[in-house]
């Protein structure tokens, strides 16, 4: 398979270590310079730039949060002034305050170089069709892989996401030989195919890239089966920049990085000190080229491990294991990141008291369905039926509001939610 | 062909590189570029051994030279045009060229020597016509354009070019850099030092930009010279012509 970027995607490791010392400086003696924010933070734990002098001395620096993010709404933590800025992507969230990220022309640049990468280690050519079934919108997936694609060569369709019939009208007409898109929208294309009666052999299709959810190892081989194509999964952070930060080569063992771009560290979620190599933890995130938004030691909260063995493919940089888990309570549905907080926080915005709930996730025929559990409380109850339909109706479009989604609900007797706590909040019945 | 990691270097007690990273790849014309007083300059002393380093590793050619004294560096085929060229005023163009390749002379034949004079005159034919003249009676430009002969005449795997376009006029300036993209072609390696963004940015492949010590931005000669911080602060353009340029505030 063709390599994009051999300088980089084959550099020896004494080479890309001086590369990412030289960008982390940089990066940090931009962030500090431009980024009250940093500023501040670095003074709180007394350290200045200059106390990078390697790779390793990034563990004095400050950690960066998505709470970090949504306290500098919408702007704050833009290094360079807005009139610089050429594309702005946001996260959901009407409840919480969404994480704004601003790119630069060479930010847009390098994305798509990135995101060229991931797809060509993926297998695709110039000679593909690509069919991106990702929102195209605030979420950086559509524009992201877009761009990408285009910068490969590739005849780009920008399908976007929803009408599924039309969408697999498309791939059948459009001789589509790639398909981005969710790994639970893939399985659901073909549920839809079943019911509608297309074959998958009446389609041209022959490689995936799957993101913006974990694929487990079942969705990937039953993806494969269904659609008779080699799946690959690929890894990005909205708030970080989106898709291309890392993807799966043809190997298909663990997503290479691209470490020109990111400084990838792996910590322990409770100490927040590194681990080993190889050992499993959190994924911490340095941009190192980002002009509009750097951001110093993101975490993720998503667990991974690292490993900087070469791979068979050829390329030398380093491969995170596929994300399976969060640190945190978030879980992902059709794509979109949801945090129960938010959810919690809109309940208790309809009654003003401390809500029980619980969230249930289903799958049925390849598509993700969230109930949403709600104990009454003392204070809801009704007799009239009219009443408990309208806040039915009411915390269904709360929910929609925010996350894009429209839940089930199901208002349950008190005290039936008791046991309910961090444990059990999420409750995901989707196939593993 | 060379790697700085986090060189710290002082001025008497003055600190003035605060950890530069920095490298340059065979073949490759890399520019520093940055305000008056950057450290720029003294990056290009650190190197070459005429200050010291306080802390980080110079690597030239994979050997670990910090601390290595200036002759031995020379030796090496590491060569630092300096700012204000420092000619023989008192020598011919010839004397001048021939002291150049003084360390190398122990070593190598007569006839690669008298072979580099006459790249060096092919490269510089003002030099060829100028050879029997005093160096301190040339021109600015032909002053520079010696100092940079003088440095080819040592075989150098490297230059080190401290500000040459340092008090020439625009025209001379022009000349230089042909010069200099000249020896690109070639396939030299040359870090060149520059107040004059523009015209480093021009030759150059990468750059790193300086300020107060420390890098500030690196990449690609071609993104940092569209990039509007240093438009504004470095390609003297001023706010109403990005403005103008892009359209939008």
């Amino acid at each position: 398979m063709p390599i994009w970027n051999r300088k980089i995607e084959k550099m020896d490791r004494a080479e890309m270590d001086q590369l990412q010392l030289e960008r982390l400086q940089a990066v940090v003696n931009r962030a500090y310079r431009d980024v009250p924010f940093y500023h501040r933070k670095f003074a709180a734990l007394n350290v200045a730039p200059e106390d990078v002098q390697s790779l390793e001395d990034i563990v004095r620096l400050p950690f960066t949060t998505k709470e970090d993010l949504r306290d500098g709404y919408p702007y704050e933590m833009f290094a360079v002034p807005l009139r610089e800025i050429v594309r702005i992507h946001s996260s959901s969230g009407a409840t919480a305050k969404p994480i704004v990220v601003g790119y630069t022309k060479n930010d847009l640049k390098h994305w798509a170089e990135q995101v060229a990468r991931v797809m060509s280690a993926a297998g695709v050519t110039k000679d593909d069709v690509v069919q991106i079934a990702f929102d195209y919108g605030l979420f950086t997936g559509g524009f992201g892989m877009h761009y990408g694609a285009e910068r490969l060569g590739a005849s780009v369709i920008p399908v976007s996401l929803g009408n599924t019939e039309r969408q697999i009208q498309i791939m059948q007409d459009f001789r589509s030989t790639v398909l981005v898109s969710t790994p639970s929208y893939a399985l659901y294309l073909t549920e839809v195919m079943n019911r509608v009666g297309v074959s998958t052999a009446s389609l041209c299709l022959r490689v995936g890239l799957f993101g913006a959810e974990p694929m487990s190892d079942w969705m990937r081989s039953e993806i494969e089966r269904r659609l008779g194509i080699v799946a690959t999964d690929n890894y990005g952070v909205s708030a970080v920049m989106g898709p291309g930060i890392a993807g799966e080569c043809e190997l298909r063992n663990g997503l290479h990085i691209n470490e020109d771009h990111f400084l990838a560290e792996v910590v322990d979620p409770d100490t927040l000190e590194p681990v080993p190599e190889d050992h499993t933890g959190e994924l911490v995130i340095t941009t190192l080229t980002k002009e509009g938004l750097p951001m110093i030691r993101y975490r993720t909260h998503d667990v991974t491990s690292i490993t900087r063995q070469p791979c068979k493919c050829g390329r030398t940089t380093a491969r995170m294991s596929p994300v399976r888990k969060r640190t945190d309570d978030m879980f992902i549905i059709r794509g979109v990141n949801v945090y129960p907080s938010e959810i919690e926080a809109l309940l208790y915005d309809i009654e003003h008291v401390e809500p029980k709930y619980q969230v249930v996730l289903e799958r049925e025929e390849g598509l993700d369905y969230l109930t949403l559990k709600v104990e009454l409380s003392a204070h809801m109850i009704s007799d009239q039926m009219q009443k408990l339909v309208e806040l039915e109706e009411t915390i269904k479009r709360r929910v929609h509001a925010v996350i894009g989604l429209t839940p089930r609900v199901r208002l349950v007797e008190p005290k039936t939610l008791e046991n309910v706590d961090r444990s059990n909040r999420v409750i995901d019945n989707r196939e593993r | 062909m060379l790697r700085l990691q986090s060189v710290v270097t002082y001025y008497g007690r003055i600190l003035a590189l605060r950890g530069i990273s920095l490298h340059v790849d065979p073949g490759e014309i890399v520019a520093i570029v940055g305000p008056n007083g950057a450290g720029k300059t003294t990056v290009l002393n650190t190197i070459s051994g005429v200050v010291p380093a306080r802390s980080g590793r110079i690597i030239f050619d994979g050997q670990d030279v910090t601390g290595f004294p200036t002759e031995r560096l020379v030796s090496m085929g590491l060569t630092q045009v300096p700012e204000g060229r420092q000619l023989f005023a008192g020598m011919t163009v010839y004397e001048n060229l021939v002291l150049g390749a003084y360390r190398r002379s122990r070593f190598a034949k007569r006839t690669a020597v008298s072979r580099d004079l006459e790249r060096v005159y092919e490269i510089f034919p003002i030099l060829k016509e100028r050879h029997s003249q005093l160096a301190g009676t040339l021109s600015g430009g032909e002053q520079q354009m010696l100092a940079i002969g003088r440095a080819l005449m040592s075989a150098p795997k490297m230059l080190l070019l401290d500000e040459p376009s340092m008090g020439l006029a625009p025209m001379v300036v022009k000349e230089i850099l042909r010069v200099i993209s000249e020896l690109r072609k070639e396939g030299a390696t040359v870090l060149i030092v520059e107040q004059n963004a523009k015209a480093a940015l021009g030759i150059a492949k990468r750059a790193y930009v300086m300020e107060t010590g420390r890098v500030v931005m690196e990449g690609l000669a071609s993104e940092l010279s569209k990039n509007p911080e240093i438009q504004r602060a470095y390609l003297g353009k001023g706010y109403r012509q990005i403005m103008d340029q892009t359209g939008k505030v």
